[in-house]
This record gives C-alpha cells, structure tokens and sequence, in this order.
C-alpha cells in the first residue's frame, strides 16, 4: 500500500443537488448534510420560482415545493439559511431567468444576517440561452434576458468580487441530444455572446475586463463514451484558453482557466433494469477526473432511480458515496495528467476542436448565438440529433443493455418496496406555502412595496443595472411574483421555436415505419381527412424531448401534427384541440404534476365543449398514478420504458380507430 | 348515398351564424372530410350559410411571402390591433407537408399564440397536403364559414412566384409580405413573375439599414397602381417583434376593404374568384372527367358566373348531377 498522503491531490467539490417542499424543510435538509461535512450548498428552487410566479398563481398548481423549494419573498429566503451563516458558506443556486432577484433575496438576507454582501461566495448559473434551448425555464425574449444576464454579471464584478455570476451550461446541451462536438461549439459560442454583451453594455472599465472573463465558469456533462468524453475535456480546456487570450487579451494564465463543475448524463439512465445505472454513472463520472488537466472542480451526480422519479435521500446517499469511493479509496489522485502525450488522445482531442470551430462559424453564419435562439438553428440541430439517437437506439446500432439488448432480468428488489423506490413530495406543502404567502403579504408596508417595484420598472426601461432597485424590493417584501410580472410588462414574454421542423434524419425508413404510415394513411382515408394529433406541454415542466421525439416520429408517420412548445396552460391545450380538430390529444409531462394537469384538461374540454378527443399521456409516471389515469378515461400512458417509437404510433392509430367506431387492429 | 341530416346542418348553421367556437369547429371538420356522406353535408351547410355575406360580411384577407418573412409573428400583432379595435379575427395558416410520408408539423400557431380566455380570435392550421404553390380546395369553403362568425378572415400561406396565385384568388385584399435584404421578391416583381399584391410589407423594419434599402426597391420596382384600378399600392415598414407600422398596415387593408365595399366590388370580386374556386373543388372530387361531363371548364365557369349569386345552391346542383351521370354509367 503506497498511500502517500502528502502527494495526493485534493479531491473536488462533491456536491447534492437538492431542495424541496418547504424553505423550512428544505433549511433542515441542508444543515443535515452539512453538519455531516458537506462544504456547499446546491439549492433547487421550484418550477413557478424557476419561471417568475408566486405560489398561488393558477400556473404553479401542482408544481410547488416539487422539484425543488419554493421561494417567494425574503422570509421565504430567511428561512432557507436560517442558522446557516452565508459568510462562511459557498452557494450555488441553480436560477435562471429570475437569477437576478433570487440573489437579490440572498444579498438581502446576508444583510439581516449582518454579513457584508462583499463576502459573499457561491454561484447563480444565470446562463439563460441554454434555457431556450434545452432547459425551458426562459420568461422574456432573448435580448432582453441577455441584458439582465449581464447586469447581474457587471454588478457582482463589482460588489460581490467572489460571486460567480455565471455558469455556461453544456450539461442540458447534452440532455437535450447535443453531440461533444455540438456541446463544445454552443458551449463556447454562448460564453463569447455574454462577453461580448458585457464588453457592450459599457458598464464595465476597459482594464477590469479581464476579471470579467476570469469569472465565467462552464457546467459540463458527461456520457457514457467516456473515453471521448474525457477528450472533449481536454479540447474545452485548449479552447477556452485559446479564446480568452485571442479574442479578450487575457494574459493571465490562471484567469484562462477553464473551471467546470460536472453532473453526469442523466439522458442514459434507463428506468428498465435501472441498476445498471450504477455502472454507467461511475464510468461517466471517470471521464471528467481521469485527466489530471482536464479534471472537474465540482461534482454531482445523479442517482440510480433518475428514470424512476425523485430520488430518495438514501438514493443520494449512494451516489455521494460513488465519488468517496473514487475519491478516497483509489489511487486516482496519487499521479500526474494520465493522458498526456497519447497520441490516440491528442488526435481525438484535434478532432473534437476541428469539429467544433466549423460548427461556431456556422452560428456565426446564422447570426450569432442570440439570433440562432428565435431564428432556431441551434435548436434545430439539437432535435436533429437527438433524433439519430433515438433512430440508432431504434435500430439496435446503439446497444443500451436492459433497453434494446439483454432485456430479460431476474426480478429486482430494489424497485419492489412499497414506495416503489422513489420519493413522494408531501402534498400538504403546496397548501401550506400559498397561506404563508398570503399571511406574508398582509404583513407588508404596501406604499414601500409599490414604490420599490416603480424603481425596478423604470430601471427596467432605462436601461440602468437590474441588481439595486432588485435588491431593495427584497429588503421590502416584494414577492417573485411581483417582481417578474414587472419585467414582464417592460419586457414581454417569449415562446421559443420547437426545433422540429427538420427534415427526415437519414436511416429514418424502415419496414415498421412503413407499417405504420400505411396504417395512418389508411385510418385517415376512412375517417375522411389526415389523422390529426396534439401534443401538449402542459404546466411548467421544461422537458421537451419526448414531445419533440413523439412529434418528429408522428410527421414522420404521416401524423399532421399540432405543437405549440413547452408550458401551455391546460385552457390553451384544450382550445387548441377544439380549434385544430384534432383526432387525438397526447400530452407528455415529466414534472411530476400529471394528475393535477390531467384533471385540469380534461375539465377544460368539457366546459369549451370538445369532447370526444382520446387522449393518451407520456413521461415520468409512476405506475399506481398510471393507474388512476387510465381510470379517469386515459386510453394509454408510455414511460421511458416505451422505447420503440413505431409501436407507440401504432397504439395511438388504433386508439383513434377505437375512437371513431372502426375496427381498432386493422 | 346517404341523405344529410337536414335538422342537424340548420342547427350547425345556426350556431356558426351565432359565432359557437364548437360549432365552427365541428363545421371545419367537415369540410376537411373528403367523405361522399361529408361533401354532402358540407355542400348543405355551405348553402345555408350562404347569406348576404359577399355584400355585408367580414373582410378576407391573404398574407404571403416567403418563409421566414414573418408572416406569422406580423398575422399575430395585426390580431393585437384588431383585437383592440373590437374586431374578431379568425385565421386558416396553411404549412407546407411533408411529401413523402403526408405528415405535416402545423407551426404558425406556436407564432400567433393567442390569449386562451379571448374567444375574438380562432386559429385554425392547414397543411397544404401536395398542393405545393398552391392551397387545398378546402381553403374555400373553410373561409365562407369563418367569414360567418368573424369580422375579418386571414389566410397566411407561403408564397414567392408564379404558382401561388390561389390565394389572391380567394382573398379580398392580398398582401405580400417581404424579407429584408433578399432580392428575390425585387427579382419576382420586376420579372412580373410575383401577383401584385394590393399591399406590399417589408417586415423586420427593426433590422435597420437592410430593411431600408429592401423597402426603396421595392418602391421603386412597383408600379404603384394596382392593376385593379384605383388602387394605389402602399409599400409599408413593419416590425412585427415591436409592433412598430402595424397599426398603419391595418388602416391601409381597411383602406382597401373600404374601397371594395364603397365601389360595390366587393361582391363582384367574390363572385368571380370564387367560380374560380368551385371549379377547383369540383376538379378536385370529380376529376377532369367530371368537368367535362359539365361542359369542360370554359362553359363551366361562363355557367356558374351566370347565377352568381346562388354559388353553393350551384355547386350541391353540379354534385348532384355528377353522382346521377356516374351513377347512370355504373348502372
Ligand atoms: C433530459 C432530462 C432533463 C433535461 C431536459 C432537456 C429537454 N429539453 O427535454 C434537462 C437537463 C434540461 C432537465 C432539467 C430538469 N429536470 Co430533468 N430529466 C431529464 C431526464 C434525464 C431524461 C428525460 C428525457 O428527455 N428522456 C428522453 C425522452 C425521449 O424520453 P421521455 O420524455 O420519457 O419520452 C418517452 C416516453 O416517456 C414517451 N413519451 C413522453 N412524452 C410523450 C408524449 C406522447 C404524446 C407520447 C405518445 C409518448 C410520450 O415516449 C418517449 C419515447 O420513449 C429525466 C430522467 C430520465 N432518465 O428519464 C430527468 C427528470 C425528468 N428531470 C427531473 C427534474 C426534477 C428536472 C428539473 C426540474 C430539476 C430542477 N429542480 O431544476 C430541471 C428543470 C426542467 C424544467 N424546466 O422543467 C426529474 C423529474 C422528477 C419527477 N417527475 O418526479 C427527472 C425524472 C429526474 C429525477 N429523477 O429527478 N432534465
Ligand atoms: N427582427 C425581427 N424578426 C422578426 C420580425 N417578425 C418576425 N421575425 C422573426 O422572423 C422569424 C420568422 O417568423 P415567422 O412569423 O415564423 O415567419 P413566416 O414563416 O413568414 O410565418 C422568426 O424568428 C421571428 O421571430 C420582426 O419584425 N423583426
Ligand atoms: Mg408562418
């Protein structure tokens, strides 16, 4: 055993990524884990506080406290830190669109703590063009977005100098289908458009630019190709310094630096046999420490159940425990860059660089990265590939083990338990956080309030940074609600392009297919027009792929097919559906709200008078709730289990024949 | 053949007349369906409907130009406008399909996304299903029913040369709608290749310079008067991402209905487009055999232009004769 203790390295951040119910549980949740020596904090806000809405808006049913924690107003914000001292903590808080009022809040409870926001430590992602791409949590249309994106930038360069203002996503890039080569290119791409946007709003000095740049950070993913993965490391780390010395004139090394933090593709994680999750998640996280030069500074990773639903605090435990072991118990941090000088490596690495700077000249042939966001490039290509993934795992060309090869399985005990392995959020938190949001506005001086939010409106419209008329709403009790609703009005909202019209991806024909659409024309010709089918995003669940996916295949298969994108209210499905004489409604949700938002719909059909429509339902859905959904009139629910496309067609024809009074297997 | 069910056509034609969202849409089901039982029923409301509408009604109007131009983010500020007008709009946004599997992704909503408590404003989408340039023969009898419960109609289709001159053909007023910085409607107006449309846009007025230089060729490529007569073509600047000239483009296609409807050529127009479009229909479910058994398409259209105003009450008879001469045949 030659452990020597001196030599070795310290090993990254190890993070959790976690938040839910309540400020005060989730508060409990993370002193636990810090008395247990966790050293940061990762908060995961809830779906309405993600996209600008209080609890009680009509929009966040069945969304509060769920995927993560709720907050509306500094108490809410005081609550989440209480006992927790923010001059000694780091935080990263996983914020978008509303990054900048969320740490307005954090700045104006460091002041009720007594703490100088100058101390302050942690990270806002705010990186709000993968949202439009991937994440979904946008709220205004991409210029103005981009410009709070770098008030808050300039302010904490500013006033809060360890803040790291931003956190360049690749990671929901990939989730989304993004290729290493795509990852790299839209990655990078997106870190100059918010430079350059800096540099162009004036508000920083010419001579503190360099700080600016050696503030950017990246979010990265890692897959399961991990040796390419490792590559892809190495060439974001070449490129960032390349890009930052020519294009910046950064000349100190270390604020060339690429920093990255790293969650694990979750897109690979399957619900069928999901222990073989564990392997996959250990190889991935290889990928991002085995190169000394390319290595990780911090880590999440997610768990085994990730297709199954929200994981369980014992669920994180284990993936918590994977980084010790790798961490603690191997030899890893005992050596130097394990790949330098490999040519296999270098080549790759060339390649992945090549590959990537024709793929950046083609953005900035489309405009740049924020005009490919409403001119849809961008997401154009990422649905582009997503899809020949979805074909190749169709075809067998890509093997997933317990998917589409090795299927069969000795029964699992670890799904077998009587919550059958996942966890439930409290459905009382929903109720209870929407009466202390009405008891905390009582409590408020409303003559501040509405003085505070004119500041913000007419800094809003002046152009003059968001972050201080921010931060004095905080300190007197605006809420998020309010504070979006202003923006809103100053800004407008935004409804991002689909990315589906494509064009048919190469190897997209096969004799299934060919079934199907036969079937499809067929059923079309006996019902007297094209077979028509919605798919509906109701709620504000962000997770487009299925949709997309399901909307490609359907176009396809001879579907003419209605998607309007991400978070519909259930009144504009069902009016949608009236209006477009759909024969079928499928609404794919993933947030967990399905039974709130099925019952929603379906109210909302009978009251406009659309009856009749079947309607089928995709996403994370646990199998006792897909029960209760088939008893409420569902004609089918598909999970990630569903993973041959054709077959779904298939169900959906012979659901809308079954429908229409015609024999349903012809 | 089965007869239509006469009560329930009078009572959806009532409940179109009085503007019932479901009942509208339930009519354009039907006219989509291509069912012998279905044309039937269609060619019964369609008679039914058939009101004062050509003198009185609502306003039709088409919008083209080529993709991207903006066409369906302008159609969705210029229903802001309306909407604040009073106005109730419906539109027909017809999308390319996609040829070889008939698929079709439907996308102009997702642009148009109106508010889901306005029940002014109805949106339905059509795919062209292999019309290409053109519009399906069901473009036609969706708009009569639309102009039933609507003040104003609007068609948005793709269109940049010579094959898509459906939809002025349809339309009271068409408007073009062009792309900064592209020649190619300069190109198509000079060559006389594009329809004169009676209202000329240059869109994405935001882009600044590009959009400028489009908007003075485009000016000066036009002959301002529209072959019509007395209609002076407008060429406006519009930014439908900041509303700016929209306003204005909604006086000017009021302008122009005004015009229609004070020179009585309203009705007129109608009529002669839409023997146009009987024809197309009839060609559409019977064939060229159909329209010679009819006379051939010269003497059709002489003989429908004559009756003008019994249209639908003529299109159930040509059916009808249709059905009894193939019947006879197949007999
Ligand atoms: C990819 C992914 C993301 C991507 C989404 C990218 C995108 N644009 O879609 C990113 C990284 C952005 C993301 C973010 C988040 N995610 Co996420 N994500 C996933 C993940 C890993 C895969 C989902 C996926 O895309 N699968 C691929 C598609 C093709 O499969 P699918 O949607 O299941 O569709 C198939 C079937 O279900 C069915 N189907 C689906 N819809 C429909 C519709 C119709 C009509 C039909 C017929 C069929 C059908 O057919 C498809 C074919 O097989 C899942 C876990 C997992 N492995 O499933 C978590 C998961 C869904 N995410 C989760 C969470 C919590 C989040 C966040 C809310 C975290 C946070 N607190 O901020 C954020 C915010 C997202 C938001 N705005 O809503 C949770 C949801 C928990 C729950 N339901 O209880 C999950 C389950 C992970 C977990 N275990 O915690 N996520
Ligand atoms: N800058 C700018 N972009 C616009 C304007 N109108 C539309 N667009 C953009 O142009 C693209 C195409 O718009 P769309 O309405 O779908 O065009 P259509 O194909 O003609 O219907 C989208 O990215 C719109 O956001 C405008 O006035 N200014
Ligand atoms: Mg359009």
């Amino acid at each position: 055993m030659s452990q020597d203790t001196e030599k070795r390295d310290r090993p990254w951040l190890m993070r959790t990524y976690s938040g839910h119910s309540s400020a005060k549980a989730s508060n409990e949740l993370y002193r636990t884990n810090l008395s247990r020596g966790q050293t940061g904090l990762s908060v995961a806000f809830d779906l309405p506080t993600q996209t600008g809405y209080d609890s009680d808006h009509p929009l966040a049913r069945g969304e509060v406290g769920k995927v993560g924690v709720p907050i509306n107003h500094i108490g809410d914000m005081e609550a989440l830190f209480d006992q927790i001292p923010l001059g000694q903590m780091n935080t990263s808080m996983t914020i978008n669109a509303t990054a900048p009022w969320l740490l307005a809040l954090y700045v104006a409870v460091a002041e009720r703590q007594g703490v100088d926001p100058a101390q302050l430590q942690g990270t806002t992602q705010n990186d709000v063009l993968k949202e439009y791409l991937s994440r979904g949590t946008y709220i205004f249309p991409p210029a103005p977005s981009v410009r709070l994106t770098t008030d808050l930038i300039a302010y904490t360069v500013q006033n809060i100098p360890k803040w790291n203002p931003t956190n360049i996503c690749s990671y929901h890039l990939q989730e989304a289908g993004a290729t290493p080569t795509q990852e790299l290119a839209y990655a990078l791409s997106t870190a100059t458009a918010i430079l350059d946007a800096v540099q162009a709003s004036g508000q920083i000095p010419p001579d503190r630019f360099t700080d600016v740049v050696g503030r950017i950070s990246f979010f990265v993913n890692a897959g399961i190709r991990f040796v390419e993965e490792t590559c892809k490391l190495r060439a974001f780390g070449r490129m960032w310094d390349t890009l930052t010395r020519e294009r910046y004139g950064v000349t100190d090394e270390k604020q060339r630096r690429f920093r990255y933090g790293v969650q694990v593709n979750s897109l690979g994680l399957t619900e069928s046999q999901p222990e073989n999750n564990v392997q996959r998640i250990v190889l991935e996280m290889l990928s991002v420490t085995l190169s000394k030069n390319a290595r990780a500074r911090a880590i999440q990773l997610p768990a085994w159940n990730e297709a199954l639903g929200l994981p369980r605090p014992w669920d994180q435990q284990w993936a918590l425990r994977m980084q010790q072991v790798l961490a603690l118990e191997t030899d890893l941090l005992e050596y130097g860059d394990l790949l330098d000088g490999s040519p296999v490596v270098e080549a790759k690495v060339q390649a992945l660089i090549d590959g990537a700077h024709e793929e950046m000249a083609r953005v900035e042939a489309h405009g740049g990265m924020v005009a490919c966001i409403d001119n849809g490039y961008v997401k154009r290509e990422l649905v582009q590939s997503h899809t020949r993934r979805m074909r190749s795992i169709e075809s067998g060309d890509l093997k997933i083990v317990g998917v589409n090869c090795y299927q069969e399985s000795a029964e699992s005990p670890l799904t077998a338990g009587e919550e059958s392995g996942i966890m439930r959020v409290d459905e009382r938190a929903e109720r209870d956080q929407i009466a202390s949001l009405q008891a905390f506005r009582d409590t408020r001086d409303n003559s501040q309030v509405q003085q505070a939010l004119q500041a913000l409106r007419d800094a809003a419209s002046d152009g003059s940074n968001i972050m201080p008329p921010s931060i004095q709403c905080a300190r007197v009790g605006v809420t998020t609600g309010e504070w979006s609703e202003v923006l809103r009005e100053v800004f407008g909202e935004y409804r991002a392009p689909t990315g589906i019209d494509i064009s048919p991806v190469e190897g997209s024909d096969s004799d299934a297919l060919e079934g199907v659409r036969n079937r499809v024309r067929r059923t079309g010709e006996e019902l007297g027009r094209p077979l028509r089918l919605l798919i509906g995003k109701p709620g504000l669940d962000g997770h487009s792929n299925g949709a997309e996916q399901i909307a490609v295949k359907g176009r396809d298969a001879g579907f003419e097919i209605v998607y309007e994108g991400i978070r519909l209210t259930p009144a504009q499905i069902a009016r949608a559906a009236q209006e477009e004489g759909v024969h079928l409604i499928g609404l794919s949700v993933l947030s967990g709200s399905h039974l709130e938002l099925v019952e929603d719909i379906n109210r909302e059909l009978d009251r406009i008078g659309a009856t009749g429509i079947p309607l089928v339902i995709g996403g994370i859905i646990p199998e006792e709730d897909a029960r209760q959904l088939q008893q409420q009139g569902l004609k089918a629910v598909f999970t990630p289990k569903d993973v041959d496309m054709n077959t779904i067609m298939n169900t959906m024809v012979t659901i809308i024949r079954e429908a229409n009074g015609l024999e349903p297997a012809a | 053949m089965n007869a239509p069910d006469t009560d329930s056509t009078a009572a959806l034609a009532a409940a179109i007349a009085a503007a019932d969202r479901a009942a509208i849409a339930q009519a354009l089901n039907l006219l989509d369906d291509r069912r012998p039982v279905a044309r039937e029923q269609a060619a019964a409301l369609l008679g039914l409907l058939q009101r004062d509408q050509d003198r009185a009604g609502g306003h039709l109007i088409g919008i083209t130009g080529p993709p991207g131009a903006g066409k369906s983010t302008l159609s969705a500020a210029l229903i802001r406008v309306w909407r604040r007008r009073g106005l109730r709009v419906a539109v027909l946004a017809v999308d390319p399909s996609s040829p070889l599997s008939g698929g079709a992704l439907l996308g102009d909503r997702l642009r148009m996304q109106t508010s889901a408590e306005d029940d002014g404003v109805f949106v339905r989408s059509l795919s062209n299903r292999g019309q290409f340039g053109g519009l399906s023969a069901e473009v036609w009898p969706m708009s009569v029913v639309m102009l039933a419960g609507f003040d104003i109609v609007l068609i948005e289709t793709v269109g940049v040369g010579q094959r898509e001159v459906d939809v002025s053909r349809l339309c009271d007023t068409t408007c073009y709608v062009a792309q900064p910085g592209s020649g190619d409607s300069v190109q198509f107006l000079k060559a006389g290749i594009l329809e004169v449309p009676h209202i000329l846009v240059v869109n994405k007025a935001d882009m600044g310079a590009v959009a400028t230089r489009t908007l003075s060729e485009l000016s000066s490529a036009l002959k301002r008067t529209h072959p019509d007569g007395d209609w002076q073509v407008p060429v406006l600047a519009t930014s439908a991402a900041s509303d700016d000239g929209v306003e204005a483009l909604a006086d000017a296609l009021e302008q122009h209905y005004q015009l229609l409807l004070s020179q009585q050529r309203l009705s007129q127009r109608r009529r002669h487009y839409q023997s146009y479009w009987l024809h197309k229909r009839l060609l559409e479910e019977f064939g060229s055999f159909g329209i010679e058994r009819l006379g051939g398409e010269q003497q059709l259209l002489a003989q429908i232009e004559s009756q003008p105003m019994n249209l639908y009450h003529q299109y159930q008879t040509l059916r009808q004769r249709l059905y009894t001469a193939f019947h006879d045949i197949n007999s």
